[in-house]
């Protein structure tokens, strides 16, 4: 049988030919994603900004301005209706009551009342009551959370490599997450809890790649001394670019399949951490490499610190 | 690497059998063949989060004022007991005001025995050599108690274990469902009722803070003072429970909730809902007592500080059986029997998050979830065997093997699934074989730099090993801070992430060298067709 080759035996790419091209437009990706998502911001779901969440499967399609006129029609301030993962479920959402935390299920209690008598046979799939206090620890905890996971990898690799690696990765990281979010304001997808759980799984494995190419780097370091560091920064790409190919393609299926046919509730999970794993594989290539160069990497930068690496047991 | 003692094959291979069979019975559950599963062989399971099981959610505060305000209810009645005992102390105006309570010492010459007495209802805190309370004189003859900081804190603590145990006992006085009710972070309660999807009778139950007083009431009381708030000195003003007006009340408790034994929801002689309690020994005696000095006289039935009825007492009621009526219905006099059964809350307890899943979502969710999974399995698995070959075939056989482990580990634990958990799953089956891509890649690579085969495979584990190490810690970093800082689901999520780093560098580093040096071993390959 002759074996699948996604990348062909001995490539010899010159990507660093093209860093600074990729490192302008990653930044005005970067700037443009930042602004975007401060400007039109996200479209932050109830568990972030209070409120409450109504999901409901009708018997029948329904004329949603009909189901959008009735709703507001109980004036329960500023309600949205949108369709959820096919033509007769829908999500209902209503805004925090002025009233207070105390009065804030009512609201969802007389839209279920309404559907229940208006609908014959539609089924409540599912009602979230976040109070705003509640909503505003989440929001924090998540963000603390975000960047928490954010500079504690980056001191792993600091620790495990050298302080260049670190922050490498930490920029890395920081573009991976800013396009993410970015891509979020632009598509006004739902950014819920279940989000932030992505964006710590991009976090955690956008930085894959990076650390396959980082050890590859710093073994090519040790073995070729003369070498210059583009050069050396090109072969080491391209000696691991199968398996960074190879590993993205089954994360991709696996997540591909999740995202396709998965359950609804957590289509923005699959797309989030599809998204990452993309923009992961660019930037292990175009963010993480040339930093080095960047920040001074040479062949002999580290000659001091290799008695201290050779002596270190590799097995886990 | 090619030496594998016979122990190290053993031994994969029992942890392989246990993880497989730690995972059947929840893989069995729910499907017909459940009551096949042997029951000699474990029976742990894997349990579904609500986002999957449906039901409740539910996230309760306390309502730091009234934890206050009942403090400071119940310091004033151990007050009152205390000084009317031998030698009494006369005191008056009572209050309760800026979260103090003070009142006037009637004798002077009695102050500091007054002061002396308080001293005796204060209680060290535990460890923090502060009481508390804080005894004063102000005036001369006025009294002040503060709660000290450290005093309201414990407050808060024991109240908060007590509103726990008494929200269980009203969601489930039968002690039968799998419910989990825990307290969070010192003020809150997490409820979690599986199955339940309509959540308001369970808010009803849990709304009400249940705290039954029987007083007298003042007819001494000038209605017009009565309309206007103003009670008489030892009185108070309550509203009506139907919201008809007011009535003045002593301060005095003739008895209280905390005395009851008992409380079912029954039907008066009119066939109207009401409720039939009955005292404990000491409660009965003091009713009885204060019953007999008080014939034809009304006394008011007082349920969260709104008066529910104040019927005349006709006879003494000697048999420590009472009936509680108002305007109940069937419904509201059965959750109030629930609620008094179960003992006061210490503390009023606010729904700030309320979540409810629907079965059938989450049924459409597991379904969708599965078949996404084997799906999603099987495409990594082709994947890999066009791509490596035989020793593809070595990643699948690891894959499949770490998909149990997961399984049986999570089962083992009892750990929750829940939908995120199931992505964190499929992310697992793909990011897993990222291991092997390593190791086989490098192997490649050896190869064609001219490396022996017994070499190649050798260099290939070893070398890929750091790689795969250091990228599988920062996998633990950000899926230990999701497990930290998430809630419900999302945990759910990161700790089936966790599990599968971990299993996943078990079978695919140490599962497949096995097989690579078996397999070596045996057929003493020329060549690699990698």
């Amino acid at each position: 049988m002759k074996l699948l080759k996604l990348v062909p035996d001995h490539t010899n790419l010159d990507f660093m030919r093209w860093r600074n091209l990729a490192l302008i437009l990653s930044l005005i990706a970067t700037v443009a994603s930042i602004t975007f998502t401060v400007y039109r911001g996200l479209n932050l779901g109830v568990d972030f900004v209070g409120g409450q969440l109504v999901r409901v499967t009708f018997a029948q399609p329904i004329d949603v301005e009909k189901l959008r006129t009735e709703v507001d029609s109980m004036h329960l301030g500023e309600a949205s209706i949108q369709e959820f993962g096919g033509p007769r479920t829908f999500q209902i959402r209503l805004p925090k009551p002025a009233g207070g935390d105390a009065a804030a299920n009512v609201a969802a209690t007389r839209v279920k009342q309404m559907i229940a008598t208006d609908y014959r046979g539609a089924k409540v799939d599912s009602v979230d009551t976040v109070s705003g206090k509640v909503s505003e620890e989440l929001a924090a905890d998540s963000a603390k959370a975000i960047a928490l996971a954010m500079i504690g990898i980056a001191l792993y690799i600091w620790f495990r490599f050298e302080w260049q690696f670190g922050v490498g990765a930490l920029l890395t990281l920081a573009h991976d997450v800013a396009m993410t979010l970015g891509f979020f304001a632009f598509t006004r997808l739902q950014v819920d809890l279940n989000v932030v759980a992505a964006f710590l799984t991009i976090v955690g494995y956008s930085l894959n790649d990076t650390v396959v190419i980082y050890d590859r780097i710093r073994e090519n370091l040790r073995k070729y001394r003369k070498m210059a560091i583009l050069p050396l920064l090109n072969l080491s790409l391209n000696e691991t670019l199968a398996r960074t190919v190879v590993t993205s393609f089954t994360v991709l299926i696996a997540l591909g399949v999740l995202m396709l046919i998965g359950p609804e509730v957590i289509f923005g999970l699959a797309i989030a951490i599809f998204l990452g794993v993309v923009i992961g594989t660019y930037s292990s290539i175009y963010i993480s490499a040339p930093v080095l160069v960047w920040l001074g990497v040479e062949p002999d930068s580290f000659l001091k610190g290799d008695e201290k690496d050779s002596a270190e047991p590799q097995a886990v | 690497m090619l030496e594998f003692p016979r122990w190290k094959v053993w031994l994969i291979g029992l942890v392989i059998a246990a993880g497989v069979l730690l995972s059947i019975p929840s893989l069995l559950a729910g499907t017909p063949y459940a009551s096949a599963w042997p029951k000699w062989l474990p029976q742990y399971k894997i349990s579904l989060g609500l986002d999957l099981a449906g039901g409740s959610h539910l996230l309760l505060e306390a309502d730091a004022g009234d934890a206050q305000k009942q403090r400071l209810q119940g310091m004033e009645d151990s007050v009152a007991t205390e000084l009317r005992r031998d030698p009494r102390i006369d005191i008056g105006d009572i209050s309760t005001a800026n979260g103090r309570l003070s009142f006037l010492v009637r004798n002077p010459t009695q102050v500091d025995a007054a002061v002396e007495r308080m001293r005796t209802l204060t209680r060290p805190v535990a460890l923090t050599g502060n009481r508390d309370w804080d005894v004063q004189v102000v005036d001369s003859t006025r009294v002040v108690l503060t709660p000290t900081p450290t005093g309201t804190a414990q407050a808060l603590k024991d109240a908060m274990g007590v509103a726990r145990d008494v929200v269980r006992r009203r969601i489930d006085p039968g002690g039968t469902k799998e419910i989990t009710v825990i307290t969070e972070g010192g003020n809150r309660i997490l409820v979690q009722v599986p199955g339940v999807e309509d959540p308001e009778a369970l808010k009803k139950l849990i709304g009400q803070t249940a705290r039954l007083e029987f007083k007298l009431v003042d007819l001494s009381a000038n209605p017009q003072d009565v309309q206007a708030g103003r009670a008489p000195p030892g009185s108070q003003v309550l509203p009506m429970a139907d919201g008809s007006g007011a009535m003045a009340v002593k301060r005095r408790v003739m008895v209280s909730g905390d005395q009851l034994t008992d409380a079912k929801q029954s039907f008066d002689q009119d066939g109207r809902p009401d409720i039939d309690i009955t005292f404990n020994t000491a409660g009965a005696r003091r009713f009885g007592r204060v019953t007999q000095e008080n014939v034809n006289k009304p006394f008011a039935i007082i349920l969260d500080d709104k008066i529910l009825s104040a019927p005349n007492i006709n006879e003494p009621i000697l048999g420590g059986r009472a009936q509680i009526s108002g305007s109940f219905t069937v419904q509201s006099a059965h959750d109030l029997a629930v609620s008094l059964a179960s003992g006061k809350l210490p503390v009023k307890l606010n729904v700030i998050e309320e979540r409810t899943v629907g079965p059938d979502l989450g049924k459409d969710s597991i379904h969708k979830g599965v078949i996404a999974s084997l799906v999603g399995t099987l495409g990594v698995i082709i994947f890999m065997l066009v791509t490596y070959g035989r020793f593809g075939v070595y990643a699948n056989i690891a894959l499949v093997v770490n998909a149990f482990l997961i399984l049986g580990i999570m089962a083992m634990f009892n750990a929750t699934l829940t939908l995120p958990g199931i992505a964190g799953f499929i992310l697992t089956i793909g990011a897993a074989v990222d291991a092997n891509v390593l190791i086989n890649e490098r192997i490649r690579e050896e190869i064609r730099r001219g490396r022996r085969l017994h070499d190649a495979v050798d260099t290939g584990y070893r070398e890929a090993m750091r790689a795969i190490f250091d990228a599988n810690v920062t996998h633990v970093i950000s899926a230990g801070i999701m497990a930290y800082f998430g809630s419900g689901p999302v945990r759910g999520f990161a700790v089936v992430l966790l599990i599968g780093v971990l299993t996943s560098v078990f079978t695919a580093v140490y599962f497949t060298r096995m097989l690579v040096a078996l397999w070596i071993r045996r057929t003493r390959p020329r060549a690699l067709h990698i």
